[in-house]
């Protein structure tokens, strides 16, 4: 008989209305929700999660993408798949098409949600081992790739209690565009700024996000922004494909005559949350788009990045990935 | 006589490491030792209805010692195009449905973690890893594996196509290469090799056959 490794033991719900879901849901502290379970199963299979309940989510009507002009909102359960391929996506927001092909494999993707996306977890393989300590894991245990072997880990956003990088490359396309997270709870609905949604670890590793337990996520909600037409998403890994992040950059320019307006930048592969570049767009707005101001930008983003043994490559490697995304959008060829 | 299978079940386990909770399954495999001893501790006693046993706590084997029997749940699926009812342990993946309990060996476990591609086929007709999805929520799904893709004018394009380009070696990674070549098609992005190598870039070939592959893809595609 060929080797089957188990889960835990868990109940199956599979919910036909999201009131029914968030109502289950809340009533058992150790379950979780399922949406594409590419991340949760995988999980699950090694024991770093141990869900005593799946409220499986996936007949919820949480799979429409609807662009009105104004704003382009995405169903929880849309599938990575349809919306990188999605027309409007394409078309007005390519950054956030190519950000999510760049990620997975198709078969992942066709598979992996919107709201799943942006809960997954780190790939920090302490995490995943449960023979190691890891304070994200189990609070309190230490964090292994701190003095480990952290090649993979992060340089920003960083604490003394974990150093995870998160993985996600949709979600760093999502930050740069000023995205919307939509939530209901058993109490109501309510938005969350996509870059107020993720937390750095801090003293609190284990908690990555605001979400309180119980809540659904029920679409993601990009305003119009007509120069993200103009946008770019750019990611260095170690394999063509089917490969985590190094670095990547998000880039959405507003560019007049040579000069820049505004700029939104998101970076992936280097922070502990999708990382909103606040320091960089600050230095660029208003100045002339030369290859010097970008240097300067993506120097000032990365001045506070604390590097560990093995990972200090990446602070150079997050500048030029910078520098790269910003004059592919800016028309500035290498 | 809970106390007696904790002690059969930890001569079967590794060295104990720590006092904390412990995620050692086990699942007893056919005519082992310790199925032997499962049925000698419970098999006449009728106390356990599952081969699925769960030790919680490592350190129980002085006191208390905690088993959470498995939960079932019963699906109804199509399996290339024949509908089935099973029951299952809400644990089982898609993937071990269909060759555990349905003795449907065409697709191929290869990693078990979404990474390696062997286990895809077709989901409500998009390519998938079985591997990932749990069986329990394919209620009312639509599955096609490589044993349904024959049709009546014998086997598949894709099927050919890789015969007629040698696109294996050893063949462990076919059924999931196939498949997947099939998803991809379907989902239109193979205009260029390149397109095609990235659109297989979920299935690993460790023989090396991907040129063959690539070039099996590019005249289905050709062939509309």
């Amino acid at each position: 008989m060929a080797k089957i490794i188990l889960m835990e033991p868990f109940s199956f719900f599979k919910a036909k209305d999201d009131q029914t879901a968030i109502k289950t849901l809340s009533e058992e502290k150790k379950g979780r929700y399922l949406a594409g379970s590419t991340n949760l199963v995988d999980l699950m299979r090694r024991h770093v999660e141990t869900p005593s309940l799946l409220v499986d989510i996936n007949d919820l009507n949480l799979k429409k993408i609807e662009f009105t002009g104004n704003k382009l909102r995405i169903g929880a359960l849309v599938t990575n798949s349809d919306l990188a391929y999605h027309k409007d996506v394409v078309k007005y927001f390519p950054v956030l098409s190519q950000a999510i092909l760049s990620g997975a494999s198709p078969q992942i993707r066709n598979m992996a949600t919107t709201g799943g996306n942006i809960l997954q977890r780190t790939r920090c393989p302490y995490f995943y081992d449960t023979a190691f300590p890891c304070n994200k894991r189990e609070p309190g245990s230490g964090c292994s790739a701190i003095n480990g072997y952290n090649r993979m880990h992060a340089v920003l956003g960083t604490s003394d209690q974990c150093i995870a990088t998160h993985p996600s490359d949709m979600c760093v396309a999502m930050i740069a565009l000023d995205a919307v997270i939509r939530v209901r709870g058993e109490s109501g609905s309510r938005d969350i700024l996509f870059k107020d949604f993720h937390l750095e670890p801090g003293n609190a590793p284990d908690k990555e996000n605001v979400l309180k337990h119980g809540e659904l996520i029920e679409a993601v909600e990009i305003p119009s922004l007509p120069f993200a037409k103009k946008s770019a998403y750019i990611k260095v890994r170690d394999r063509t494909s089917f490969e985590f992040a190094l670095a990547s950059a998000a880039v959405a320019l507003d560019i007049n005559n040579g000069m820049i307006k505004s700029a939104r930048i998101g970076m992936g592969g280097i922070a502990t949350k999708p990382w909103r570049a606040e320091k960089a767009e600050q230095v660029l707005a208003g100045k002339k788009f030369d290859e010097k101001i970008l240097e300067e930008a993506a120097t000032t983003e990365m001045s506070e990045a604390k590097p560990h043994k093995h990972n200090e490559f990446k602070i150079a490697l997050a500048k030029r990935t910078l520098v790269r995304a910003l004059k592919k959008v800016g028309g500035l060829h290498e | 006589m809970l106390l007696h299978y904790s002690l059969i079940d930890f001569q079967n386990s590794g060295p104990v490491k720590k006092k904390k909770t412990d995620k050692t399954l086990v699942e007893p495999e056919s005519n082992s030792r310790r199925e032997f001893l499962f049925k000698m501790a419970f098999g006449s006693a009728g106390l356990v209805t599952s081969p699925y046993i769960k030790i919680t706590e490592r350190d129980t084997l002085d006191d208390k010692a905690v088993f959470i029997a498995s939960q079932k749940i019963s699906v109804t699926l199509t399996v290339n195009k024949q509908i089935h009812t099973i029951e299952i342990d809400t644990r089982t993946t898609l993937l071990d449905l269909l060759r555990e309990n349905m003795a449907m060996n065409g697709t191929k476990k290869g990693c078990d973690r979404g990474q390696c591609g062997a286990c895809t086929l077709l989901l409500n007709g998009h390519r998938v890893n079985s591997c990932l999805i749990l069986a329990a929520s394919c209620q009312h799904a639509e599955v096609t594996t490589i044993e349904g893709l024959e049709g009546k004018d014998g086997l598949h394009p894709m099927q050919k196509a890789f015969i007629k380009h040698d696109a294996f070696q050893c063949g462990y990674c076919t059924p999931g290469q196939i498949c997947s070549a099939i998803g991809l098609i379907h989902e239109g992005h193979t205009t260029s090799d390149a397109d095609i190598q990235e659109g297989m870039s979920g299935n690993i070939c460790r023989c090396g056959a991907y040129q063959n592959i690539v070039a099996a893809i590019r005249e289905v595609r050709s062939n509309g």
